[in-house]
């Protein structure tokens, strides 16, 4: 199984650590994934500023980047949205359907494709679950409020899974963090105060690390903690797992038993 | 000015963003717990997004069987092509009349033909009853809400209102003795009403009848005590059969508060011995929007108003902010329909977090068509110079790695030894405004990674 890697722009520059901890934490997993140099960006920026023709030759510079690879992966729920639904806008030829299935949001790899559920390791502290958009609503992978009242999701039990860490109970599950790409900046005061409004959830509920799939909602929450000096530490859930495997509670290759043979 | 700009003055007062957010939300939790309890309600969903496509594939053919039916029950129809043709037909029928002031319950339609200035102009004294619109006439403002057209004013502001409008004590904010006060003061109203105007909830094709969803009663005060009643409505409110009412009302008042249903559900099919009743079918756009394949099934909304008190957006920038009849993410995607340029901030007004498509009925895709305004709004050159020559350079840059990978660098050293007080400049930089940048690293992913295949 050929994985190639992708680690979105922002990711690339300005967290490389979220980008070395999904890379380790894969190939804690037995998968050693590939990262093509050529690689910059999904388009997104550009798509939801309404400019989409112009990102067009950056949709045709992903495909040809990754068409070789059997799985793309990313640690970010929102460009692998994009990827899979917006990228109806280019001719469709063969590699362009076969990158859009194959990318796959981290998380979301490690639970539907390789079948792990569980994951050993040991981070004993409160942690607070930031779900992002596209990867909830968008791509499914967690229950939404609008349709019901169990909360649950695929990062939610992975997380639960590790030794020693608990999960803030919010009050507001799955609200927005009024990230929204290039909203943040042309909408900045309605953006601050919704990213001040989730900060503020988790701190009054007891969140020490506050965490999701999508470094990209955790950049803007991360100003903000930053900002007010907040008592917390932000952290990509990658960082969490890579991490807690550091100090296994269990061998790994108990606890993943699909993943073999998935491979 | 532009939805931002409107935002950003609702949000400077913190404490009252705060009060609206939490008193929306209230009314998202009611909607939820209603929903939950109902194991149908997302096949109720699919059923009345169905009915509703069904409807306005053959739109034509309702309409006509409709307005044969209505005519059957001795109901006079008339057709509308815009708001000014809705305004003067309904000044005609009160002048025939011989009427100088009518009663006029919720009505969306003729707030969106702003029939209240117009009748006003000519000399029509148009009382609205639904007590949060008669809050909001008073105030000389529009609704912010479709459903809780006063939900930006606190009890404190009403007591005010009303102190001034219909003499209650100063000081006075007791919700109870507001409410009575609204009441003895409507009900003169009413007594006196020689027309009154309600809007439609829904229109049975089959029957010729229209349905009038209240909690106040006020339409049914108002027809029942007028001579002439004018039923005014958008094309797109029309469903084919009385059996298919069943599921809209069941979705409609669980979407918009919590309630299993309103408390009034009004039947109108025929004028009373002696009495005129009209109706007033209006399109003003909606053929235009209905011709639009990746925007027409923003008419199957029935106005329920979930997709703003979900709004994470709406909920903090309050529904002036959208300068439209119509706020909220529906408002966004059906204002630019009407005037593109002036509406042209509302497509962006949104995260694209999909919230409201989640809640909404009927199943619009509201945030899929928010997306999709914005790309028309690019192509018609409707983008602020700067967004778009931004987004250009930038595509050009993503599809060159060479050129990326020296920019992220250019930009990752920049931010390390630049002086904090110039990279967070709020001048320059809004995301600096309430937020810190990221601490930039001395090392990209890709450095590392080159460094481990060596290695």
């Amino acid at each position: 199984m050929k994985v190639g890697l992708f680690i979105p722009c922002y990711i690339d520059q300005f967290y490389p650590q979220v980008g070395i901890a999904t890379y380790q934490l894969l190939e804690k997993l037995g998968v050693k994934a590939d990262f093509p140099r050529q690689q910059t960006c999904c388009g997104q920026p550009m798509a939801n500023t309404g400019c989409e023709q112009d990102a067009k030759p950056v949709y045709r510079h992903f495909v040809d980047t990754f068409a070789g690879y059997d799985y793309v992966v990313a640690p970010s729920g929102s460009c692998v949205y994009h990827v899979r639904k917006h990228y109806d806008v280019v001719e469709q030829t063969g590699a362009v359907q076969h990158v859009r299935q194959a990318t796959y949001d981290l998380f979301d790899f490690i639970t539907s494709v390789m079948g792990v559920t569980e994951l050993p390791g040991r981070f004993p502290h409160q942690v607070g679950l930031h779900l992002s958009c596209h990867g909830q609503r968008g791509l499914h992978q967690a229950n939404e409020s609008e349709m019901t009242p169990v909360r649950e999701g695929q990062l939610s039990r992975l997380l639960r899974s590790v030794d020693g860490l608990t999960l803030t109970e919010l009050n507001r599950n799955d609200e927005c963090c009024g990230f929204g790409g290039t909203f943040c900046i042309t909408e900045e005061a309605v953006s601050a105060r919704m990213g001040q409004d989730r900060v503020q959830d988790h701190v009054l509920n007891g969140t020490e690390v506050l965490t999701g799939g999508d470094m990209s909602c955790l950049m803007h929450l991360e100003g903000i903690v930053r900002r007010r000096q907040l008592p917390l530490r932000v952290m990509h859930a990658a960082e969490i797992f890579n991490a807690a495997l550091q100090q296994p509670s269990k061998p790994v290759s108990t606890y993943v038993p699909g993943a073999v043979a998935a491979l | 000015m532009s939805h931002p700009q409107r935002a950003a003055a609702f949000t400077s007062d913190a404490e009252r963003t705060t009060w609206h957010d939490e008193t929306l939300w209230f009314v998202r939790q009611k909607r939820d717990k209603a929903v939950y309890g109902i194991p149908e309600f997302q096949q109720l969903r699919q059923l009345a997004s169905d009915i509703k496509e069904h409807t306005l594939s053959r739109l034509d053919e309702y309409l006509e069987q409709f307005e044969q039916n209505a005519r059957a029950n001795g109901v006079t129809v008339h057709w509308a092509a815009d708001a000014e043709e809705h305004n003067r037909i309904v000044l005609d029928l009160i002048r025939k009349a011989g009427a100088t002031s009518l009663v006029k319950s919720k009505s969306m339609l003729t707030e969106e033909c702003h029939l209240n200035p117009y009748l006003v102009k000519n000399g029509i004294a148009v009382v609205d009853t639904d007590l949060g619109e008669r809050i909001v006439q008073l105030r000389e403002e529009a609704p912010s809400h479709l459903v809780l057209p006063a939900i930006h004013l606190k009890k404190e502001d009403v007591g005010e209102t009303f102190h001034l409008h219909l003499g209650t004590p100063k000081g006075e904010k007791d919700p109870q003795a507001l409410t009575e006060a609204a009441r003895l003061h409507l009900r003169e109203k009413f007594l006196i009403g020689e027309v009154a105007i309600t809007g439609v909830n829904f229109a049975v094709a089959e029957t010729g009848a229209v349905v009038v969803c209240t909690n106040e009663g006020n339409a049914d005060l108002g027809v029942n005590l007028a001579r002439v009643h004018i039923a005014c409505m958008g094309m797109e409110k029309l469903i084919p059969r009385t059996a298919d009412l069943g599921v809209f009302t069941r979705l409609l008042a669980r979407s918009a508060t919590g309630q299993p249903v309103t408390t009034y559900t009004s039947h109108f099919a025929r004028p009373a011995e002696g009495r005129e009743m009209h109706i007033v079918i209006v399109d003003n756009g909606r053929t235009r929007q209905l011709g639009r394949p990746d925007f027409r099934a923003s008419l199957k909304c029935i106005r329920c108003g979930a997709c703003m008190n979900t709004c994470p957006v709406y909920r903090r920038s309050g529904g002036h902010s959208y300068d439209f009849t119509v706020p909220g993410p529906i408002g966004a995607i059906l204002s630019p329909n009407i005037d593109m340029r002036q509406h042209s901030s509302l497509p962006f007004a949104s995260t694209l977090c999909g919230s409201c498509t989640d809640v909404c009925p009927v199943k619009i895709d509201i945030h899929a068509q928010l997306y999709k305004w914005r790309q028309i709004i690019a192509q018609e050159g409707e983008l602020p110079a700067a967004k778009k020559l931004g987004m250009k350079l930038l595509s050009s840059v993503l599809a060159r790695p060479g050129i990326y990978r020296f920019g992220g660098k250019v930009a990752r050293e920049g931010l390390r030894f630049l002086p904090h007080g110039l990279t967070h400049a709020a001048a320059f930089n809004p995301w600096a405004k309430a937020r810190e940048l990221p601490e930039p690293p001395k090392q990209s992913f890709r450095d590392w990674y080159a460094q481990q295949v060596v290695k």
